[in-house]
């Protein structure tokens, strides 16, 4: 069935994010995009997800999307609220995070990520909030996902700063690091999906929305991103996703 | 032993130029009144320490009073950029401002190290980024019984730390609840603790295993009803979204915020 409701691209990669989260997975989330898509989830098919936020909070269950990551409601809901060495100590670096969801200002072929700095570090052109928990959540979940919209001035040849690594330079650089978590599995974009591919583990376009092209996605990215054989059309939003979402979001609204 | 005083006296018995000073808080329980207070009395040449510098230290690096800056992530939460924090950075305006950059794992591991009294904190972290180039106090260590390398953390011991409780009681024994963040590890990492809260109570409203700071440890203990706000206080008021999201545009223009900072914080009388 076809869904005559518009949708956004924003929506739309909302949506093909939260669909990669499960029932019962444990997801670190960040604040934002990150956010928004694991309680999307949380409110459709993964009504049993533990969210972890960075502040202790583990186990939140907000009724709306909090604006920081340490807002009450997260902490009146959860299961349990820890303190910050307890949360990066025993929880995240002891491996027991299924999902870190991370975004970032710009992503390379390898899926590593900076948050840090735009120009060079000591005289920067613009200066990023820098690395928060992001560097040992992509070392120590058990696998992360990273979202962001994609331009050739995200999805970028060369990194101004690496704040977070993701493959490396490919090729098993990552598994012969100390970084437990097998990193980045999907890279969800405004206009599809890319997963690193083969001994190279270079992210490659593996899915693209219905009303985008694999060439758009190619344009729209710094280095020469290749496009997978069997590249995947993904699903639009269903009715009853777009539902929850808009539902979740004019909740939040109305909270501010 | 503590003793209790106003915040104006706290800060002029306690609070000198140049020191290293944690004014710590997770997003909840931030002590503003007291980094007003240091502003009104115009210290200046500090190194400030904070997790997330927030809106308090974008008021007190665009102000002046810092000469240096250890963080790990310095974003207006859920809003986007610090702006006095990155005119610092970018410009050296008002002043050029040292910076020392963590994550946060590796500020909570230093944190740790320093309440425990030990050199350094350990941690599996740093891996393959830029963030250990950038701060070469980032080091590392192998382990003696595995072989294996760990990142190290050089202990934070500030000279002075502040933090902000919702009770204490009679006797100045603290209690926080909530998200506590690191409160309890700069607490006691620091040479020099200060405490603000809600209100003095008869008898603490905790359980038995809450997070209580007892009166032996702080040298001071200082009322401050609304002392975390814009920022809150759990069970007392809750954060002010809205300030959050205005603080942008204010922050964002360097006559504005001066204008801002004079009528809202070095002009209000204590």
């Amino acid at each position: 069935m076809s869904v005559e409701v518009p949708w956004t691209q924003d929506e739309m990669m909302t949506v093909a994010a939260s669909r990669l989260l499960w029932d019962r997975c444990v997801c670190f989330v960040g604040i934002g995009l990150p956010s928004a898509v694991a309680n999307l989830a949380r409110y459709s098919h993964a009504p049993n997800i533990v969210l972890i936020y960075e502040s202790g909070t583990i186990g939140a269950r907000p009724s709306v999307l909090p604006l920081s990551i340490g807002d009450g409601e997260l902490a009146e809901t959860a299961a349990a609220v820890v303190s910050l060495p307890e949360i990066f100590s025993y929880w995240l670096q002891a491996g027991r995070v299924d999902v870190g969801f991370l975004g970032a200002a710009q992503i390379d072929r390898f899926a590593n990520l900076n948050s840090t700095v735009i120009g060079d570090y000591r005289r920067p052109r613009t200066r990023l909030p820098g690395a928060g928990g992001a560097p040992e959540i992509a070392a120590h979940a058990r696998q992360t996902f990273v979202i962001l919209r994609q331009s050739p001035r995200s999805f970028v040849a060369e990194l101004d700063f690496r704040t977070s690594a993701g493959f490396s330079d490919g090729y098993g650089a990552r598994a012969r690091s100390p970084a437990r978590g097998a990193g980045p599995q999907a890279v969800i974009t405004d206009f599809g999906i890319l997963k690193p591919i083969g001994a190279s583990e270079e992210l490659q376009l593996t899915g693209h929305f219905v009303n985008v092209t694999p060439q758009q996605a190619v344009d729209a990215t710094g280095w020469p991103l290749k496009v997978t054989d069997n590249v995947e059309i993904i699903p639009a939003p269903t009715l009853e996703e777009l539902r929850v979402l808009r539902e979740m979001h004019a909740r939040t609204r109305g909270s501010r | 032993m503590t003793e209790l005083m106003s915040l104006p006296e706290a800060v002029s018995r306690f609070i000198r130029d140049g020191q290293s000073l944690a004014l710590e808080g997770f997003t909840h329980l931030i002590p503003f009144a007291a980094g007003h207070e240091i502003i009104r009395q115009r210290r200046t040449g500090l190194h400030l320490i904070r997790m997330t510098p927030d809106i308090l230290y974008d008021q007190m690096i665009g102000v002046g009073c810092a000469a240096a800056l250890t963080f790990s992530w310095g974003g207006n939460p859920g809003v986007g950029s610090l702006y006095r924090l990155r005119d610092a950075i970018e410009n050296r305006w008002p002043r050029e401002l040292t910076i020392v950059e963590h994550t946060h794992a590796g500020m909570a591991a230093a944190y740790t190290a320093g309440a425990s009294r030990l050199p350094f904190g350990v941690l599996r972290g740093y891996i393959d980024n830029d963030l250990a180039r950038i701060n070469p106090s980032v080091k590392s260590v192998t382990c003696p019984y595995t072989g294996e390398v760990l990142a190290t953390v050089p202990a934070l011991n500030p000279d002075v730390t502040i933090i902000h409780a919702q009770q204490a009681d009679a006797a100045g024994n603290v209690l926080l609840r909530g998200i506590i963040g690191a409160q309890k590890e700069a607490a006691l990492a620091a040479h020099l603790l200060i405490v603000t809260v809600e209100e003095i109570v008869e008898r603490l409203d905790g359980h038995m295993n809450s997070v209580v700071l007892p009166h032996w440890v702080i040298s001071a203990v200082v009322p401050a009803p609304r002392g975390a706000y814009p920022a809150y206080a759990q069970g007392y008021y809750a954060r002010d979204n809205s300030f959050y999201q205005a603080w942008d545009p204010i922050s964002k223009d360097r006559d504005r915020f001066a204008a801002w900072m004079n009528e809202h914080v070095i002009t209000v009388p204590t």
